[in-house]
């Protein structure tokens, strides 16, 4: 399997500002891969570094083998969705996707006919002679993936690009892109904050907090066996609970995650918990209990009855649901 | 909600749902505007409406009427017959010649401007932010805040045969390319104070802060993204400039180009004191309203900025300039 593109103990600083942090990373060819994380945890520096925008303060990337800190970024075969879609007003939509093959120095007819095919394939032919100004956000948001794929890169880098569209569409756009990228056989780099988005469109997933991988693994391994208490947090908010609790249970010392759809209300036998608030979410009712001295979030199926606020309830899950982590912090 | 923080909020909010009017004129008017919110925008529009209908668009139109009348030649009294025949005179050669030479020195300081322009703007939009941003503001502005006669008097003197400029080229043992360069017909002369080149480097001077800014203001709205898609797509820096910058920088170029042009061919100052002494539009309006009591030609030639201005809006906006408005 090829490497599409590899970061070796790369940083980057801004000031006293560590943005990146000795990251390593290594992306496969054809691979969807997610970088995960809270604003301001150097994932889209991540991926500018990877289109050019920014150079790494230190460390080697490298993409499909080529070493890339001193090409700018008019020189890399990569191509990037912006997070604002960055198309050009002065530009109708054809221009636009067309703009790439322009500066190659295609001919107008026939940048024109690969524009038209780019924008059937983001399923909006016919819109070339209108203004980016006169579609709508997910519309734009077509535009600026076609004006990408126009130029057949060997890495597409995608900042964001459903941040701006409503619940509905995103989810449409989750689906769609995944597609896509299953046939174009493309290395897509997709960058959220959105751990739903994450799990729900990637191969693979790289969480990131302060500047550094917190954890890289298929969206189950992220998801199931979270290894620190940040990607457990930070992915499906799990509930972290303290080693002392743990020691009892299973005898070693040791922060765990534990999911909030595996616990159970049961009858008896169960750990006595104090029910401190609920909301309701449609399909589930998330409840908020008092363990101890743990808050602990669990998620009520609706067929099942929601416990008043202040009543005592037991709780259980299956032991394996209860997941020890290593890296602890 | 529960019972006990809506008691809470009781206590801090009034009993009643609707609080009471401020009283006095000002609460009246208040809530008389709020209901009327165009009555508010008549008294707001009225008086600037005034003064732009009558005081100043009624003089203007006063002045072209002027320019359809014609003087007699013997009695130097103004004819109230409508004719063409002022329009006739501004074709006279020595007429033409001074529509020609005002023209050309707007469109070179034009350029001008807009060249010295386009960098400062640039740096301005894109990199200066804080202190260096209030420092460009300063600099841009601060010749603006002092008078135009001590400026265009002070560059006289930078100027003039004995002035630092000469002795500057004198230091760096360059006498000879500045004797070169007044030696070249029409833009040379005796000394740069009394060259077109030295009408033009005050013009450039007096007039960049209204390019400036236009072009900064034109520039802030480009996004970075839209630089950074532009590369990413492949375009050298140049490529970037060529298709994605200069178009979205045009709105503002052709608006301080409108200032630029038009302060150059309306002012009489200035190539009054520094320059030839071969006349402009603005002097000859001078002399022809002033000493040769000629309104109707001088009306006429104010007619000329006016034409040529439009034109030059109307081509502009044919080029597309104002398509990224």
């Amino acid at each position: 399997m090829t490497t599409a593109v590899s970061f070796a103990k790369v940083s980057r600083h801004f000031g006293a500002v560590r943005a990146v942090d000795n990251v390593d990373l290594s992306i496969a060819e054809g691979e969807f891969f997610a970088m995960l994380g809270p604003s301001g945890s150097g994932k889209t520096t991540c991926l500018r570094l990877i289109a050019g925008f920014e150079q790494p303060t230190s460390g080697h990337i490298e993409i499909f083998g080529t070493t890339v800190e001193h090409v700018p970024p008019y020189r890399r075969n990569v191509n990037t969705v912006f997070q604002d879609y960055a198309l050009f007003p002065h530009m109708n939509i054809i221009d636009n996707v067309a703009y790439g093959l322009m500066i190659r120095g295609m001919n107008k007819a026939d940048r024109h006919a690969a524009a038209n095919e780019a924008l059937e394939l983001v399923a909006l032919p016919g819109y070339g002679e209108r203004r980016p100004g006169q579609l709508s956000g997910g519309q734009r948001q077509r535009v600026a993936l076609a004006r990408a794929l126009v130029n057949k890169p060997k890495v597409l880098l995608l900042d964001e690009p459903l941040g701006a569209l409503d619940l509905k569409l995103r989810e449409q756009m989750q689906e769609e892109l995944k597609i896509l990228q299953r046939k174009l056989g493309i290395t897509f780099v997709f960058v959220t904050h959105d751990q739903g988005e994450a799990l729900s469109m990637a191969d693979r997933v790289a969480v990131f907090n302060d500047g550094k991988i917190q954890q890289i693994g298929s969206p189950q391994d992220i998801y199931q066996r979270p290894e620190s208490r940040f990607v457990a947090d930070f992915v499906g908010s799990s509930n972290v609970l303290e080693p002392g609790f743990v020691k009892q249970l299973t005898g070693k010392e040791s922060y765990a995650s534990l999911r909030p759809e595996a616990i159970r209300i049961v009858s008896a036998d169960g750990h006595s918990a104090t029910v401190t608030g609920s909301s309701y979410l449609g399909g589930t009712t998330r409840i908020s209990l008092a363990l101890g001295d743990m808050r602990i979030g669990a998620l009520i199926p609706a067929d099942q009855a929601v416990p008043e606020n202040g009543t005592t309830v037991q709780i259980s899950w299956q032991e394996n649901d209860l997941h020890l982590m290593e890296g602890a912090q | 909600m529960t019972a006990t923080s809506a008691s809470n909020a009781k206590t801090v909010q009034s009993e009643s749902a609707v609080l009471p009017g401020q009283g006095g004129i000002t609460g009246s008017l208040s809530d008389k505007f709020w209901r009327n919110p165009k009555l508010l925008l008549i008294l707001m529009l009225t008086p600037p409406a005034l003064w732009l209908g009558i005081i100043y668009l009624g003089s203007l139109f006063a002045l072209l009427a002027q320019s359809f009348f014609s003087i007699d030649e013997f009695s130097g009294m103004v004819q109230y017959e409508l004719t063409l025949k002022t329009y006739g005179e501004l074709f006279r050669p020595a007429n033409l010649d001074i529509i020609i030479r005002t023209v050309s020195m707007a469109a070179i300081v034009t350029f001008a401007a807009a060249c010295v322009a386009f960098p400062i703007g640039y740096f301005a939009a894109r990199y200066a932010r804080g202190k260096w941003k209030a420092l460009f503001y300063i600099g841009v502005m601060l010749p603006l805040w002092s008078s135009y006669l001590v400026k265009v008097y002070a560059w006289k003197l930078i100027l003039a045969k004995e002035g630092i400029l000469t002795w500057i080229f004198t230091k760096l043992h360059l006498t000879w390319l500045l004797e070169a360069w007044l030696a070249i017909p029409i833009i040379g002369g005796y000394s740069l104070s009394v060259s077109y080149t030295g009408t033009f480097l005050v013009f450039l001077y007096v007039w960049l802060p209204f390019m400036v800014l236009p072009v900064q203001a034109a520039l802030e709205r480009v996004p970075g993204s839209f630089i950074e898609a532009s590369g990413d797509l492949g375009a050298t820096p140049g490529q970037t400039f060529r298709h994605v910058i200069f178009p979205l920088a045009l709105p503002g170029i052709v608006a301080g180009s409108i200032f630029t042009f038009s302060l150059t061919l309306g002012d009489y100052i200035i190539p009054q004191i520094v320059g030839s002494s071969r006349l402009f539009i603005g002097q000859a309006v001078y002399a022809q309203q002033g000493t040769a009591g000629n309104i109707p030609l001088a009306a006429a030639f104010t007619v000329v900025p006016i034409v040529i201005m439009g034109f030059y809006l109307w081509g502009a906006k044919r080029m597309g300039a104002f398509d990224a408005l």
